[in-house]
């Protein structure tokens, strides 16, 4: 008696199905362990605090400096919240359920990286008017801190993904993390924080928000390549 | 006879400066189960996560229906049901929620048919209660809700009856009885003594190691 | 696995560690005797014959150490890249071991190269560090081959230990063109484009053909160590194999 192999039209979802679904799922983890969601934003907050208090609160010099602290508190409050992608689906077994699927894997790789960044530098993004507010930000320069922050996230999430990926398989992975993907976050770093500054001086963004918007879709087409591969590496061991 | 559907030939592997295996070969056609036995650490997991294609830290040939495992990944990957060591669970979610994501990973599962899985699981009435209220019995359970699930015809099972009851395990004998007679194959391990009224294959690993190199 | 072949056989034989062993043995005294040869040789020659230049005096002469170490640094980060990628497209030890072994001969040079930067730039700016485009390019470079070193630690399992850096070796070498090209852009943003640390104008061939010997010496000389460290590399994962042995007990 032959099984019937041939997948039902109703149990196939596609690619598509599967994409929604992953990030229904990832919302649904999120909210409902709220802290995950919240972490970040508070150390946020704190990095930037930190520099007033380490170097000097005064205001003519915090303006000058607002631009790439912001961007630095940025980029290490996602690069903290970079060892939770995959750790959890490792720990549990989901992870490996993940990599046996026939649906290909960047799907769900995407798909995992978008819903992060929606709950980390998105709320990163909104929440950095007010930064720039503590830090004395010149007000021409929040349009500019908040879009090269829109289009400089992903990319932040996309790398941070790949070093996630590939220390999932680690105990420790928190610190290596940095070691390995902070040297790669620096051009998004100097064009970002540059547009800021370029804002502020009243000088045209364009170029600016053009380079890190070319640099987001060479992320968006290589690093789901690099996280799969690497996602296979980790687990086969 | 039918052609074999997974058929692996001299597979070799070591692991921490030990041979796990050497020169393994065996076929499985449809409607058999076979049996890994061997001692703790002889590589049981080690043999089924290379079966998976979770591993590639192997020398040797794995067929899938006559064709390279390698050439024939997502078909293989949709015909096949790993079942591993941890429950695949998400523990801040439901069953039901569990069970959907699976369905989207997999079109050879049946969405419409979770509830009934999940009754014959025995955890009616559980649906919707987050899974880390449950027991790690339970957890497992409703990840071995897929085999009810799955239309899948070879199922790769490592230690599938770890924390269930007799009772559970018996019903779940069945299941694998009911699934080789529909003409599907199932590799496991297992510590429990099966009592499946069938004929079960057993491959020692223990008797195989430290063949000739 | 069945494979359609497309490179000729000499890489196929590469595969074979032993193979490797054995040819690195009879090629490593001809490169050390030209590492030594020529890097003795091009020392000598820039610094006691070749001119001093008219406006840096005798701190130029840096440059020929400044130089090979900032050129074998790039192109031992290729080099490991590419090796990374062999060894996980054919899936070969050798390749491997390659890319651990070239690791912290790269990261040297990178450190050679920045110590020899900062020791030009004081007697020519005073300070021992200036945030130039092409100090600070290596810097990232030098970070990059540490991720690789640190990942490549961490992880147990050789072979996925090897896989891993191969990846993030791969991802680092599609970012070094980004870096250099952001980091060059954000200096001419903060300082005056007027002095550059390694501008070099044309040289005159008293000047760069010390530089060129001094570039191939220490290229000889990368290949020295590479080969070195290779061959211990090969020596520990092949421990266990009769070949192995055999040459063991012979000693």
């Amino acid at each position: 008696m032959k099984m019937d192999t041939n997948p039902r039209q109703s149990a196939s979802l596609g690619m598509y199905g599967l994409f929604m679904a992953t990030c229904r799922r990832e919302f649904s983890l999120s909210f409902r362990r709220k802290s995950d969601l919240v972490n970040p934003l508070i150390f946020f907050l704190m990095v930037a605090t930190l520099f007033p208090l380490g170097v000097s609160p005064e205001p003519g010099f915090l303006a000058q400096l607002s631009p790439g602290v912001v961007w630095v508190a940025a980029l290490l409050a996602t690069l903290l919240s970079m060892d939770a992608l995959f750790r959890s689906d490792y720990e549990d077994g989901s992870l490996e359920q993940l990599l046996l699927s026939p649906q290909p894997l960047f799907v769900v790789v995407l798909a995992k990286v978008i819903a992060h960044w929606v709950m980390t530098g998105l709320a990163l993004t909104l929440m950095a008017p007010l930064l720039g507010v503590m830090l004395f930000l010149p007000a021409e320069g929040m349009p500019g801190l908040m879009m090269s922050l829109l289009l400089g996230t992903p990319t932040l999430s996309l790398v941070g993904a790949i070093g996630a990926a590939l220390t999932v398989g680690l105990k420790k992975g928190g610190v290596l993390i940095s070691l390995l993907v902070l040297p790669l976050y620096i051009p998004v770093l100097i064009f970002g924080s540059s547009a800021v500054q370029a804002a502020v001086t009243g000088l045209p963004l364009g170029g600016y928000l053009a380079l890190l918007g070319a640099l987001l879709a060479l992320a968006l087409a290589l690093a789901p390549l690099a996280i799969s591969a690497a996602l296979r590496i980790s687990i086969s061991s | 006879m039918s052609e074999p559907l997974l058929t692996v030939q001299k597979l070799f592997c070591e692991r921490d400066d030990r041979v796990l295996f050497n020169q393994l070969s065996f076929a499985l056609a449809a409607g058999e189960i076979v049996q890994i036995e061997g001692q703790n650490g002889s590589g049981k997991t080690t043999l089924l996560r290379i079966l998976s294609g979770l591993s590639r830290n192997y020398e040797g040939e794995i067929f899938w229906r006559g064709t390279p495992v390698a050439e024939v990944r997502e078909q293989y990957c949709r015909e096949m049901l790993y079942f591993g060591h941890q429950a695949g669970v998400k523990s801040v979610l439901t069953p039901e929620e569990n069970l959907r994501w699976y369905a989207a990973l997999s079109p050879m599962i049946d969405a419409a048919a979770i509830p009934e899985a999940l009754e014959q699981v025995g955890l009616r009435g559980f649906e919707d209660v987050p899974c880390h209220s449950l027991s790690a019995g339970q957890n497992r359970r409703v990840s071995l809700a897929r085999l009810y699930l799955s239309r899948a015809p070879l199922w790769i099972l490592d230690e599938p009856f770890t924390a269930i009851d007799k009772r559970g395990v018996a019903a779940k004998e069945q299941l694998l009885l009911q699934h080789a007679q529909r003409g599907g194959s199932v590799i496991l391990t297992t510590h429990h003594e099966l009592g499946i009224q069938g004929p079960v294959r057993k491959i020692n690993l223990d008797q195989l190691a430290g063949t000739s190199a | 696995m069945a494979e359609k072949k497309w490179m000729p056989r000499w890489f196929y034989q590469l595969a074979s560690p032993r193979w490797c062993y054995q040819i690195t043995g009879k090629l490593l005294p001809w490169f050390t005797a030209a590492a030594l040869v020529l890097l003795v040789g091009g020392t000598v020659w820039s610094l006691a014959f070749a001119p001093a230049d008219y406006q840096q005096g005798n701190s130029f002469r840096i440059i020929y150490l400044h130089v090979p170490s900032a050129i074998l640094a790039q192109s031992a980060y290729m080099l490991m890249a590419v090796a990374g990628a062999i060894g996980l497209i054919w899936k070969m030890k050798v390749a491997d071991m390659v890319l651990k072994s070239a690791a912290p001969i790269g990261a040297s040079m990178a450190v050679l190269a920045l110590v020899t930067g900062a020791i030009w730039g004081k007697p020519t700016w005073g300070s021992w560090w200036v945030w130039d485009a092409r100090l600070t390019s290596m810097l990232i470079l030098f970070f990059l081959y540490l991720g690789v070193m640190a990942l490549n630690s961490a992880i147990e399992n050789e072979s996925t230990a090897a896989q891993a850096s191969a990846v993030l070796a791969l991802v680092g070498l599609v970012n070094i063109p980004i870096i250099k090209y952001s980091v060059e852009w954000w200096n001419t943003l903060h300082q005056p484009a007027t002095f550059k640390l390694t501008e070099k104008p044309a040289m005159p061939v008293e000047m760069w053909l010390p530089l060129l010997v001094m570039v191939i010496g220490f290229y000889c000389f990368f290949a020295v160590s590479l080969m070195q460290r290779l061959r211990n590399e090969i020596i520990w994962r092949e421990r266990r194999t009769g070949w192995v042995r055999e040459l063991l007990n012979k000693q």
